[in-house]
């Protein structure tokens, strides 16, 4: 079991982080700890995924001499680094956003705990 | 009811709402005059101003406890179920089927052929997956304009936006000193260097590791030092909203315009002189060099905008 445990040690830290974050978003009223929650939660799946790309003795796919002959099982699988760094380019613009409605949040209500910020929304404007 | 005096809270953040919260209380529950809805029974009244209190005090504190203790059970759970999905994929760095099969074998095998790029995963992100790539810049881009509208500020003659805008200026000198000699001696070394590493990334992201989005992050990270170091009026020379726009929105027309073509003509991409990537030559690899550095040029430029709009709501 230890053994297992410590074979899959990379995706275990991932799925921690990812509980870290989630655990992270359901505690903390402070919007801003809520964000840094969420870039933790993508953090931890990058980590996942990018582990699956590795194995073990290869090294990274870059054919240095086209014209000697290609040994395929010298390299790692290229598929998953290209996956997350889409990932990654998509989580910094969803997270410029929500900083930037944070910001107007706060400018419009002085403060980032969403229970007050809702409270004071409903004021502002009773239905 | 009594008014709440809601402006204190405001000016005293989140946490004057948790002190605050007994005031509330108490003066929710003073007397008051005459109630029309009040219970007849002087019993029953007791009673239910009894069970008021305990709903406001204890029966709040044991949701909180609840909830607490609920949100913990519910992450932890779910963490141990993802744990032992994770335990029956392969080992981490395993040679095992789901990570070394016919996909990866294939890019590796065809990826020179077909795209030119030394580094396959610049071959796959730029040309098999160029579509997605082409995507994600206008992913970032997007993201730039939205954050523009929600902060930039208004950039009028009145009275009102002249105020705005002096004020955001006051705010950014008070908090971002100007004229730090040690920062400013540093970065007259470092911005050059990280400036033309992040030209050698972007250049060479078919040969050797790097790419668009790395070269561009390494050139935001050069300027971002640089209006640390020198404040705006220094940047401003060269780059301002205008060279924003036209830098950004002329890279993504050359990606869009050059992709595209590759698409009509069925992924034949566009003749070329330059052939394969060979080592050690930039100049080769076909299409793949200028749309890295148009890849490149969006995400600089976005991560420079995002940190200026943060910083002053102005570029």
């Amino acid at each position: 079991m230890l053994s297992k445990l410590m074979g899959h040690s990379e995706e275990i830290a991932a799925l921690i982080l990812f509980g870290i974050g989630f655990t992270n978003l359901l505690l903390n009223r402070n919007m801003m700890k809520k964000i840094i929650g969420f870039s933790m939660m993508d953090s931890a799946i990058y980590l996942f995924l990018a582990s699956y790309g590795y194995i073990d003795g290869r090294v990274a796919p870059i054919i240095e001499d086209a014209s000697a002959p290609l040994e395929v099982s010298a390299y790692v699988n290229p598929l998953p680094a290209g996956l997350v760094l889409t990932g990654i380019v998509v989580s910094v613009s969803v997270t410029a956003i929500m900083l930037a409605l944070t910001l107007r949040l706060y400018k419009r209500y002085h403060t980032l705990d969403i229970d007050a910020i809702a409270i004071l929304a409903r004021e502002a404007d009773p239905e | 009811m009594a008014r709440i005096d809601w402006r204190r809270w405001i000016e005293e953040g989140g946490d004057a709402l948790d002190r605050d919260m007994r005031t509330f209380q108490a003066i929710t529950e003073a007397p008051e005059e005459r109630d029309p809805f009040e219970l007849p029974h002087p019993r029953e009244r007791l009673t239910y101003a009894r069970f008021h209190r305990w709903s406001h005090s204890k029966g709040e504190r044991i949701l909180k406890v609840i909830y607490f203790s609920l949100s913990v059970l519910i992450c932890l759970g779910l963490s141990a179920l993802l744990i032992s999905t994770a335990l029956d994929l392969p080992q981490f760095g395993a040679d095992a089927e789901l990570i070394d099969n016919d996909i990866s074998t294939f890019y590796v095998e065809e990826g020179l052929r077909h795209t030119g790029a030394m580094n396959i995963i610049t071959g796959i992100i730029l040309d098999f997956r160029g579509f997605d790539t082409l995507g994600e810049s206008h992913v970032l881009f997007v993201a730039a304009c939205t954050v523009l509208m929600l902060l930039r500020l208004p950039g009028g003659d009145d009275p009102e936006s002249q105020l705005a805008r002096r004020r955001a200026e006051a705010f950014d000198r008070h908090f971002e000193p100007r004229g730090d000699v040690i920062l400013a001696n540093c970065v007259r070394v470092l911005a050059p260097l990280l400036i033309v590493f992040g030209a050698y990334i972007l250049l060479n992201g078919h040969l050797s590791p790097g790419g668009g989005f790395s070269g561009g992050t390494v050139l935001g990270a050069g300027l971002i030092l640089y209006l640390c170091a020198f404040g705006f009026a220094r940047t401003g020379r060269f780059f301002n909203f205008k060279v924003f726009r036209a830098v950004t929105s002329g890279a993504l027309a050359f990606y869009a315009l050059s992709k595209g073509y590759v698409f009509i003509t069925g992924a034949n991409g566009i003749e070329n002189g330059l052939g394969p990537g060979v080592y050690g030559r930039i100049l080769s690899g076909g299409l793949l060099m200028p749309l890295s550095v148009a890849v490149g040029l969006v995400v600089g430029c976005t991560m420079y905008a995002l940190y200026a709009l943060f910083r002053k709501g102005d570029l």
